[in-house]
């Protein structure tokens, strides 16, 4: 008869115990790790997902004032710093398209570079790492914290859903947020775009460089940058909410479960936006 | 074995041969067959001494945790996990005080921690519910405190907003988990006189008296006529008609630990 291990007995077993010397046992647990955190992460998705559209209604004195705080904490607080990124984002893409553009007559891509390059590409993802990481690290701390000072059985004695409570205003307020935000970003960098190609006195107008942009842009865009922010919002909440409230911690485990939801967050937001290249290389 | 109830009231909470997992294991048994009924108009006082597994079988009798074997009913029939719908009308009608300082939440005030499991459960105006919170402030002596948030707040005052917080939603059970830890006499007295109150039938609760389990470390304060008492010994909760017999003492080491000789402070 074989004996069945339990959970934490096979993690404790295969994922914490001493390794044999060999690179192929490193190997294998490396993968058997990302197989479990893959499986612990879509379930808790799917769980945080079915929650948000069974309780829609519920509890909406308490939740409500949750989504709107979380959505000022993910969007609002974080202009200040988007707008310094805003401009060194428009500054860094300019200042080393421009002296290449120019070197062979080409300065009516400008506009192609920045839709292409800060609109498609480093505008989403930059807002999603900066939201990760100010708002994201502090996710995983708060939660962290909360479960292990028993603040989540303290909402189910009470009967509110911690899922319903916790994760789903950060979910919602980080979709709302990161979407904003990059928005915000968008045109920050497009503005200091054209001023630091002014600045290097690059033979564009403004009306020209509108023309540019607006020649670049697809409805495509448009679309995609809704659906993609959201969805960078709604991911780095809900492993950041994960790591801090789905596995039962000790106060001293928190900064490393919030290194593993930071690194985590990172991996899937790089890994959708190569999704969504190919949603571009498709169209 | 529970002692026989010459007229047996309806059974609220119900374990059944249940095997209590422990919090910070819940794959491991803490205690195995427990069989407890908690009835209408029952005082049950559980005494037992550190890690005896009081906060468990407490956590267990609200449904926060489920049995590992055996059967656990609430009002009669089964419930669904603490974080589901299944049950939900039934769970809210148990209230839960959690020991060390309540578990309040740190970023709500002392009003909004007490507000909030009305804000969520019931759809009533805003001022009802400002009454409401205010009544129940009043009643527990901290209404000069409503402003506060809990890390500002002594820890006995934050034991009682985790009380004023369980009695927003008027439960009909009330199981608390070691209140009068670390208290000094007056407050310990003010817990003891407010929660016979609840017994007797508190105005807060439209007058109506309120099933008590207390578990505790010291069963001196806590010994009066009509009371029902559990001891938890080695994993296991054992009912005694009278913590203060004589035999009994002799018999139970861990009864005359929870028992000393000398007279309580308050």
């Amino acid at each position: 008869m074989t004996a069945r291990l339990s959970s934490d007995a096979f993690k404790a077993l295969v994922l914490r115990g001493p390794l044999p010397r060999s690179f192929l046992d490193f190997f294998g647990r490396k993968l058997l790790e990302l197989v479990l955190t893959v499986q612990g992460l879509g379930a808790f998705a799917l769980i945080t997902l079915g929650v948000m559209f069974s309780k829609l209604g519920a509890g909406r004195e308490a939740v409500k004032p949750l989504i709107v705080k979380q959505t000022a904490r993910a969007g609002l607080s974080l202009l200040p710093l988007i707008s310094f990124f805003a401009a060194a984002l428009g500054l860094a893409v300019i200042g080393q398209t421009v002296s290449l553009l120019s070197r062979v007559g080409a300065n009516q891509y400008l506009g192609m570079v920045m839709v292409t390059a800060v609109v498609r590409e480093l505008g989403p993802l930059l807002t999603a790492l900066l939201v990760l990481l100010r708002i994201g690290a502090a996710n995983v701390i708060e939660l962290g914290t909360a479960r292990a000072l028993g603040e989540v059985e303290a909402l189910e004695a009470l009967g509110i859903d911690p899922i319903h409570y916790l994760v789903v205003p950060r979910v919602i307020g980080m979709a709302l947020g990161v979407f904003a935000l990059t928005v915000y970003l968008l045109v920050g960098a497009l503005v200091s775009g054209y001023a630091w190609a002014f600045l290097q006195d690059v033979p564009l107008t403004p009306g020209e460089y509108v023309q540019q942009l607006a020649g670049a842009l697809r409805g495509l865009d448009f679309v995609v940058l809704a659906i993609k922010t959201s969805l960078f919002g709604g991911l780095i909440a809900t492993v950041t909410c994960y790591h801090g409230l789905a596995q039962p911690l000790r106060l001293q485990e928190v900064s490393r479960a919030t290194i593993r939801a930071l690194a985590q967050s990172v991996v899937l937001c790089v890994l959708l936006d190569a999704g969504f290249i190919l949603v571009y290389l498709l169209a | 074995m529970e002692t026989a109830d010459p007229q047996p009231r309806p059974a609220l909470i119900e374990l059944i041969e249940a095997g209590i997992p422990a919090r910070l294991a819940p794959e491991t048994e803490a205690m195995a067959g427990v069989t407890w009924t908690i009835r209408e108009g029952d005082y049950w006082v559980i005494g037992g001494l550190q890690g005896s597994g009081k906060t468990d079988l407490l956590f267990a009798a609200a449904g926060l945790s489920r049995p590992l074997r055996g059967d656990y009913r609430l009002f009669g029939h089964a419930v669904g996990p603490a974080y589901s719908d299944e049950g939900l009308a039934d769970r809210l009608r148990v209230g839960l005080v959690f020991g060390e300082g309540g578990r309040l939440f740190p970023e709500l005030t002392v009003r909004e921690n007490v507000a909030l499991p009305l804000l969520y459960h019931r759809p009533i105006e805003p001022e009802e519910i400002e009454s409401r919170v205010r009544l129940l402030l009043a009643e527990t002596g901290l209404e000069t405190m409503a402003s506060h948030f809990p890390a500002g707040l002594n820890p006995a005052w934050r034991q009682r907003v985790a009380l004023a917080r369980t009695l927003a939603l008027r439960p009909e059970v009330l199981l608390l988990d070691n209140p009068l830890a670390g208290l000094d006499p007056r407050h310990a007295r003010w817990w003891i006189q407010f929660l016979d109150r609840l017994f007797a039938g508190h105005p807060l609760l439209a007058g109506r008296s309120t099933t008590l389990a207390v578990a505790v470390d010291d069963f001196r304060p806590w010994i009066k006529p009509g009371r029902k008492y559990a001891l938890l010994t080695e994993t296991r909760l054992d009912f005694v008609e009278d913590p203060a017999a004589t035999a009994l003492l002799e018999r139970h080491a861990v009864l005359r630990e929870l028992l000393p000789a000398e007279p309580h402070p308050i």
